[in-house]
């Protein structure tokens, strides 16, 4: 097939300076866009109000799409409960009897620690979540990784505040319109968390690696004493994310570190609840200290990192 | 293996011509036959809103993959500084700094227009091939410029997308041709 040939002006003056005012427009968009790239990449919150508005304007369709998603997962999980019934009642009954025992031993812990901590004096804020929301869109197409929330200023959503499902950690949120919130989810590179392992308090940072896993870094360095299936819950330090939330379970050990999966996967989270900057005080302090000190050599481990 | 051809293909049950019965003293909607690429490049735009809440990148950059279609199939229709408007309404739902889709869409334009320039003759294998590289480029700069923004370097990250994409691009090529068929439908009076 020859090329179509219907960009050749002829003789038309107009048509010709039509065509050159195009290439002008083209060649300034090109350089309008690597303005803004720079301006973004300088400061990345920039354009949160123009993203906040699109958001809210795509919305409708989010929900539609994470109500969907709901109703597809439980079709699928009904399906295929009917073909585990018989195997997942007897496996399930023997867990039943386990987690009796389980929980009788931990009913006592409890007891145990409230008593210890009124010993000490110390008084446990009583965590109340700031909203419940549905995750309505993701950038599943970039290699930068945001999820976009259901609710918003309106509701009480700030920046900064930790993001989680039933099952653990989502990611805190970053930028927020009215109705909609964008959230910086675990996986992503620039997201930090500080974490402890949940079996005896070894302390780690998990980062992300933006491709659905994460790494997970020791802060003592020496032996490797992770191993598979360790699961690792937010240490609170940093002030940001309440302590014991789970955020990792490791799935290869490196000799430095490991790599896990997410304790909870966005994909499955139905609703999310959004909850309240831990410790807002040591957060604004540390911002605070960050700031006098100038920014410092490794600025994405810092920032991320409370 | 021979690709295989357009009379092979299984015809649609419905073609989008049957829709309408008269054809006599009748033409296609302007606002139709102009405004449907930029409508199907945005709503590709809005993908992100779809169910899936995705931990990695995993799904093509569709906006990106029907903007080439419709520059492939028709080259004169979006005019060459489209990536200024479609680019930058794609940002702001991609999750890609601010302008990294301007800068982007706008060269690939400029790139498809040095093609058609250079190139005499259009096939499809050689359509697919143009696309494999401006889209493997899209997605290894995309990557990078996310990179930069987040400090960390992304390489190998994009691999499975990519390969998703290229073979999917055809299957996009198809819709946007189909899109092409509703566009030119006779609804309006002559």
């Amino acid at each position: 097939m020859a090329r179509p040939a219907d960009r050749r002006p002829g003789f038309s003056r107009r048509a010709q300076y039509g065509i050159f005012t195009g290439y002008v427009i083209a060649v300034a968009g090109f350089l309008a866009g690597v303005a803004l790239l720079v301006v973004s990449i300088i400061n990345p919150a920039a354009f949160s109000s123009v993203r906040g508005a699109a958001s809210e304007l795509a919305r409708p369709a989010g929900e539609a799409g994470a109500e969907t998603r709901a109703a597809g997962q439980s079709v699928f999980a009904a399906i295929g409960a009917y073909f585990r019934a018989g195997r997942q009642n007897a496996a399930l009954s023997r867990e039943v009897a386990a987690a009796r025992a389980n929980a009788l031993t931990m009913q006592a812990l409890e007891n145990e620690n409230r008593r210890l901590k009124a010993l000490l004096g110390i008084v446990d804020p009583a965590v109340k979540p700031v909203a419940a929301a549905r995750l309505i869109g993701s950038t599943a197409a970039s290699a930068r990784r945001y999820a976009v929330l259901s609710a918003g200023a309106a509701q009480g959503v700030r920046p900064g505040q930790p993001v989680r499902s039933a099952a653990g950690l989502i990611g805190r949120v970053i930028e927020t319109s009215a109705g909609t919130a964008r959230v910086l989810l675990v996986t992503d590179p620039e997201n930090v968390v500080p974490v402890r392992r949940a079996r005896d308090g070894l302390p780690a940072f998990i980062e992300g690696k933006s491709d659905g896993r994460i790494a997970i870094r020791l802060i003592n360095m020496g032996v490797n004493p992770l191993r598979k299936g360790d699961v690792f819950v937010t240490s609170g330090s940093g002030g940001l994310y309440p302590p014991g939330i789970p955020v990792a379970v490791v799935t290869e050990v490196l000799h430095d570190g490991g790599v896990g999966h997410l304790a909870s996967d966005p994909a499955d989270a139905d609703f999310v609840v959004v909850l309240p900057v831990f410790q807002p005080a040591a957060v604004a302090a540390l911002g605070a200290s960050q700031q006098a000190a100038g920014p410092a050599p490794d600025a994405s481990a810092q920032e991320g990192g409370n | 293996m021979p690709l295989p051809r357009l009379s092979d293909l299984p015809r649609l049950p419905v073609r989008p011509e049957d829709i309408v019965p008269q054809r006599i003293n009748r033409a296609p909607s302007p606002l139709l036959a102009a405004g449907l690429p930029w409508v199907s490049v945005m709503l590709a735009s809005l993908a992100a809103f779809s169910p899936v809440i995705a931990s990695a990148p995993v799904v093509p950059p569709l906006a990106f993959m029907v903007l080439l279609a419709w520059r492939m199939l028709r080259p004169s229709l979006l005019p060459i500084w489209a990536g200024l408007p479609l680019g930058a309404f794609d940002d702001l739902y991609s999750g890609q700094p601010f302008g990294s889709g301007v800068v982007l869409w706008s060269a690939a334009l400029l790139v498809m227009d040095t093609v058609d320039n250079r190139v005499l003759w259009r096939s499809f294998v050689q359509d697919w091939a143009v696309a494999c590289l401006l889209l493997a480029a899209y997605l290894a700069l995309g990557a990078a410029i996310a990179g930069i923004a987040a400090g960390y370097p992304l390489p190998l990250v994009v691999g499975p997308q990519l390969l998703v994409t290229l073979a999917l691009y055809p299957l996009v090529t198809r819709g946007v041709a189909l899109l092409d068929r509703i566009r030119l439908l006779p609804l309006g009076k002559a």
